[in-house]
């Protein structure tokens, strides 16, 4: 079963649009909420009035921040640390009077109908005193006067670094020394579906529908928030339209679990615009860096140094973790004995930075792979061959954070077969002095991903697992479905495990707070691996307990038994079926005791995942545009549970990565910043117009740690993209572009400054 | 704000219609709240996503930008129609084989944009594909296998015309 | 839901007349894609609307016997683009709105409300002006028949008088026979996408003497109304088909439009592009009427 291409087991349901979100779900006598946003970019409310409003008919209620709990709670979709140092950063209130960013939540209105609830927000007049704005953290870190957090004087959220070796002495040891800066934008996660919940109160507690990835997380935020035990709250995720990290993150269900207590109960549903989705949810952040590099004459890096600067906007999220990523991948993968790294993550007013698919890693490996291809250009040497003679071939371990170690490690295998695709050592030199307005240009980049969180946070899984009345068995996680095929996986694994048909095997694919087992949910490309552990052992619990009720059932001399689709069998004999055993189980009147098997656990584990991105481009410098020839990804992702899944998965990773490096950013207003293109039409995602054909590949190292040998695949896919595009424009007009995405403006900037146009 | 009431009769999904709508009502509030039909997405509600894209008279259209009232007289299909006793079509079931679907948000769309491309009778090229299916915005696919199932099933046809597949 | 205070749907243009003339505060709408938008962002929430959805009088392409091509306001743009006529006589039309929005788009927007809503980026509007189209507008007495250009006054606002509907796009004969056009929409994405910077050349090439015959030039969103490149035009007529006529061309564009900064594209950018399309267009307009076998 593992590493077979079985059909999604979501598929039927989703093709036939019975598949249920959030939003097929709402009761019809919901209340509709909406939500009064700041009109300015930085400041405090001096006076609301929101009497109007309460006067129109058909408003039910309305809540300003003087009306919300007084105390703050974080947001991120990290596991809870028990420990205060390690806690994240609470720094939000459920409606806010100090406005830190363009569209900070105010006010939110209550009504019978849509219609009702925005006539109302028209209603409401703010008064404010406004302060100066600042969007850009390399200014913000010099502090502001207020500052944007009280506690947190020069707008610095976190600083971090580290030292590996001695970098000066490195430096100056070396023959060639190289000083780049690059800077990534604020882009967004755009999954289809926006956020959305529905809250309403039964006996006493909330409940909460709503499109997350974290519902645990969930529910433990909303109990922060509200000030109330987190018992009394129980959060229901059914399908969700795409996260991609946005949803790895508590958006508005505190608030609307607080609505809904103002309300009497009553359900109340909070259905965010495609605006506020940009404006107000999270986005990734926008990380500038400095590096520097030393070679020796035959290339080898000797020493490095990087400073990054991330712009987390106005409130912590997920914070100083994205930028940490970052840096810690700076140390990985590429020998180098002199290593140097900091980062600072900066407050400023602009809307909030927090997960996005590849956490840090899409940023850092777009100025790592840049300046990798710059070093070489310098020093004259082919790109890949520069970064063959630096990478580490097999094990290795990080520095600092024990057990993260490349266990198992295709890098080599990967950059060989995406060369061979791409014909690289043809097109590096048929595309060498180029003259004329079209040229074309080859170009690549690679990337490592640690698979889960451990040790920097907790990592904990949890299955359950029933053998039903008819032998078949029921498969429950907390573990989230969101588009990446979890629920298909897991179900492989459980069947692989228990050596029976995948469709005997019954997933419960909405998680249920109440009911489904703790996890942490869908993030960090954790949940085949870490949840992937659980199961396997869930699944192996189950096994031992079907089989030990058989040899009660069997007689005595029945000794060696083991289970084959749907039998129990003695040696080559089938001893009695799996159906007839659970019967037994449910009905017996001399010993019947359903037989279930659950697990939670621990999973102090982590192994690296590694892989690459090749593409061929082709450039039309007068018009300013870049085409797509082709362009393929290599992923060491360990065993592959499902071959098909996982072509998708990199396939939907290489789109986002190919609009990281194109076309995707949010572009803010300097003056308040306010997001100026934040809608479908203005926000660049690319259409299937401006996608080209995909290639995915892989390179199957058997991981000794993963649970089926397998590693990160998740995120990974989105990494690698941008860079091999810019050094494939790189190669065709030798202008090199420091900042993604490579727009058109970019590029016409670019080809006037260098004289090609 | 008078709520103006309007009947609006129509056919869908093969079945014949009538309901009083708000006037204010988009195609997509219709069909998913009175007719339950929530296989229509809303995913922008300004015609950018193609996620509550439906067949009217052959057409695709987003309904979200499309007046309830507008309706009347019309023949409006969504994928609860295409399936028939639990016998799917072959673009939904290619949408299964070649691995089209993720999520699943955009999906309804996706599957009424390649009916009626279908419903042609055309051999596409994957150009033309991708130019007739563009309105219908993904974010976990990378489009890639949904070109492939329209494509797959494209040439299905055309080998049972008994025409030569390219 | 969208925030309409009234709504009354028209029957006939006579009934839509009378509607406007009966609600002078309420807006025509006619495929939705414009105005329903512009009522969710706020802009005309709690607005009413008097409909033109669905007039079949308005719909479709027909031919006077002069050879005038009548363009039904009411007309979509795939259904333009797949017009027999359009298709014959002046495809450059059919193409042009062809690269509006996406295909959900192209069923519902039309023609009418394209021109009416008067977007400097709307996709038809320079092949409109470069094919001289005049506009029929109804208002129950008279009406008039406007040359397009007279009728965009600034971005957003065109010569739609109270009580009046636009019926239809007249294109006359003389405009596109012996003329070929190509039409270049300039955006971000491929699809899903308003233009940048949008040229439409419409050419006639005098095949003995090799030379442009006569050549119209009209630009979008490089003015606040899309703009006739006249001196282009003017200096064009003439001129040898020959390599240096493109680098010409892109070079008197840029002389003459006079695009803005904005945060989607700058002036500088838009100069480079806007000279370099016009160009191209130019070339394949030549194409087109064989006068690269010149």
């Amino acid at each position: 079963m593992i590493g077979k291409s079985v059909p999604r087991v979501d598929a039927y349901d989703k093709v036939t649009g019975r598949a249920k979100f959030t939003d097929d779900l709402v009761p019809a006598n919901c209340l509709v909420a909406k939500i009064y946003h700041a009109k300015i970019g930085n400041g405090i409310v001096k006076s609301i009035d929101t009497s109007k409003a309460e006067a129109l008919d058909g408003v039910v209620k309305v809540v300003t921040f003087k009306d919300v709990p007084n105390h703050c709670y974080p947001t991120p979709g990290h596991p809870w640390s028990v420990e205060l140092a390690h806690q994240d950063v609470a720094d939000r209130n459920i409606l806010t009077g100090r406005v830190r960013y363009y569209g900070d939540d105010i006010a939110a209105v209550v009504a019978e109908d849509e219609i009702t609830a925005q006539r109302a927000l028209r209603l409401i007049e703010v008064e404010y005193e406004e302060y100066p704005v600042e969007i850009h953290p390399r200014k913000s870190m010099y502090g502001s006067k207020p500052p944007i957090h009280f506690d947190k004087k020069d707008n610095v959220l976190v600083r971090s670094n580290y030292f590996i070796g001695n970098v000066e002495q490195g430096l100056k040891e070396s023959e060639t020394v190289i000083k780049r800066s690059y800077k990534t934008p604020i882009v967004q996660h755009c999954h289809i579906e926006n956020p959305i919940s529905c809250a309403y109160m039964e006996n006493g507690r909330i409940i909460v529908v709503t499109s997350t990835q974290i519902p645990h997380i969930v529910r433990r935020v909303i109990g922060q928030a509200l000030g109330i035990p987190w018992g009394k709250i129980r959060v229901i995720k059914p399908y969700i339209g795409g996260g991609f990290g946005n949803k790895q993150d508590v958006l508005y269900e505190p608030l609307n679990a607080f609505l809904t207590t103002q309300v009497g109960g009553r359900p109340v549903k909070l259905d965010i615009t495609r605006e506020e989705t940009f404006c107000n949810t999270r986005t990734r952040h926008s990380i500038e860096y400095d590096l520097t590099a030393g070679v020796d004459s035959e290339g080898h890096l000797l020493a490095k140094d990087m400073l990054a600067i991330s712009n987390q906007g106005a409130y912590a999220s997920h914070g100083h973790a994205i930028a940490a990523n970052g840096l810690t991948a700076w140390r990985l993968q590429y020998a180098c004995p002199n290593i140097k790294g900091e980062a600072y993550t900066v407050y400023t007013n602009t809307p909030v930075g927090g997960a996005m698919r590849g956490y840090g890693i899409p940023q850092v490996c777009f100025a790592i792979e840049c300046f990798m291809d710059d070093i070489a250009k310098e020093i004259g040497m082919d790109p890949l061959e520069f970064r063959k003679k630096n990478l580490i071939k097999g094990y290795y371990e990080d520095a600092y954070l024990k057990p993260i170690a490349a266990n198992t490690n295709g890098i080599f295998e990967c950059l060989e077969k995406g060369a061979d695709y791409i014909h690289w050592e043809e097109k590096r030199k048929e595309y060498t002095n180029q003259t004329g307005n079209i040229r074309r240009g080859v170009g690549m980049s690679l990337f490592s991903y640690k698979t889960g969180v451990w040790p920097i946070s907790l990592e904990i899984a949890g299955a359950r697992m029933t053998l039903n009345q008819d032998g078949s068995v029921g498969l429950m996680l907390g573990a989230t479905e969101i588009g990446q095929g979890a629920d298909t996986v897991f179900s492989q694994m459980a069947a692989e495990i228990l050596n029976m048909d995948i469709s005997d095997v019954h997933i419960q694919t909405v998680q249920d707070t109440d009911v489904t087992p703790f996890d942490t949910g869908a993030y960090a490309s954790r949940q085949s691996f870490v949840t992937g552990t659980v199961v396997k052992d869930c699944a192996n619990l189950l096994k031992k307990k079907i089989l030990d009720y058989a040899k009660e059932l069997l007689p005595e001399e029945t000794r060696k038994l083991r289970l084959d689709h749907g039998w129990i069998m003695a040696g080559k004999d089938p001893a009695i079926s799996l159906g007839n055993l659970a019967l037994e189980s449910y009905y017996s009147l001399g010993n019947s005791s359903v037989i279930t098997a659950e697990v939670s656990e621990q999973v102090k584990k982590n192994t690296i995942a590694t892989g690459c991105c090749f593409a061929e481009v082709e450039v039309d410098i007068k018009l300013g545009k870049i085409k797509i020839l082709h362009i393929i990804n290599v992923h060491d992702s360990g065993k592959l549970i499902n071959p098909k899944l996982a072509e998708m998965q990199v396939q939907g990773g290489m789109s986002m990565g190919m609009g990281y490096g194109l076309s995707e950013q949010l572009i803010l207003d300097e003056k308040t910043g306010r997001p100026l293109n934040g809608t479908l039409l203005d926000y660049k995602l690319m259409t299937m117009m401006d996608t080209p054909d995909i290639k995915a590949d892989f390179v199957e190292l058997d991981d000794p740690i993963g649970p089926f040998g397998n590693k990160a695949l998740g995120e990974p896919p989105a990494i690698p993209g941008a860079p091999a595009i810019r050094n494939a424009v790189l190669h065709a007009t030798g202008v090199a572009f420091n900042e993604n995405p490579l727009t058109p403006q970019r590029l016409i900037d670019g080809f006037m400054k260098a004289g090609l146009i | 704000m008078k709520k103006q009431m309007q009947l609006v009769r129509c056919t869908v999904n093969g079945r014949e219609v009538e309901e009083y709508v708000d006037v204010r009502e988009s195609l997509l509030d219709m069909l998913r709240n009175r007719l339950g039909l929530t296989s229509v997405k809303k995913g922008c509600e300004v015609g950018e996503c193609g996620a509550c894209t439906v067949i009217i008279d052959g057409e695709t259209i987003d309904s979200c930008i499309y007046l309830a009232v507008w309706a009347e007289g019309k023949n409006i299909r969504t994928l609860e129609g295409l399936e028939k006793n639990g016998e799917l079509t072959r673009i939904q079931e290619a949408f299964i084989e070649e691995g089209a679907i993720q999520c699943g948000f955009c999906t309804p769309g996706f599957i009424m944009s390649a009916t009626v491309l279908l419903e042609r009778g055309e051999k596409l090229s994957r150009d033309a594909i991708r130019k007739h299916m563009a309105g219908n915005l993904c974010r976990c696919t990378g489009y890639e296998n949904i070109v492939n199932a329209v494509e797959k099933v494209m040439d299905e046809n055309e080998t049972r015309r008994g025409k030569t597949v390219r | 839901m969208y925030d309409i205070e009234n709504y009354y749907q028209a029957e006939s243009v006579k009934d839509a007349v009378r509607l406007l003339n009966e609600h002078p505060d309420a807006r025509i709408i006619s495929g939705g894609s414009d105005v329903l938008i512009k009522i969710r962002e706020g802009k005309f929430a709690g607005t009413s609307l008097v409909s033109i959805h669905g007039i079949k009088e308005i719909q479709g392409v027909k031919m006077a016997d002069n050879g005038d091509i009548y363009i039904g306001a009411g007309t979509v743009f795939s259904h333009i683009t797949n017009d027999a006529i359009i298709r014959k006589y002046i495809p450059v039309l059919g193409e042009a709105v062809d690269q509006v929005g996406g295909p959900q788009v192209r069923n519902i927007g039309t023609i009418g409300g394209n021109i009416c809503n008067g977007a400097v980026s709307a996709d038809s509007a320079p092949t409109v002006f470069s094919l001289n189209a005049l506009l029929r507008l109804e208002d129950g007495k008279e009406g008039r028949l406007v040359p397009v250009k007279d009728f965009y006054l600034g971005p957003g606002r065109v010569d739609l008088r109270q009580g009046e509907i636009l019926t239809y796009v007249i294109i006359p004969a003389k405009e596109y026979e012996g003329y070929h056009g190509h039409y270049i929409k300039y955006s971000m994405r491929n699809a899903m996408d308003i233009a940048t910077i949008s040229c439409s050349v419409m050419s006639k090439v005098d095949q003995q003497a090799g030379v442009i015959e006569d050549v119209r030039i009209t630009f979008g969103v490089a003015a606040p109304v899309p703009y006739r490149c006249t001196k282009a035009e003017e200096a064009l007529k003439g001129m040898k088909i020959e390599e240096s006529l493109y680098e010409k061309t892109a070079q008197l564009i840029r002389e003459e439009i006079n695009p803005r900064d904005s945060w989607r594209a700058s002036r500088a950018f838009r100069l480079q592009i806007g000279g370099e399309i016009a160009a191209r267009a130019l070339r394949r307009t030549v194409e087109l009427a064989g006068g690269d076998r010149i």
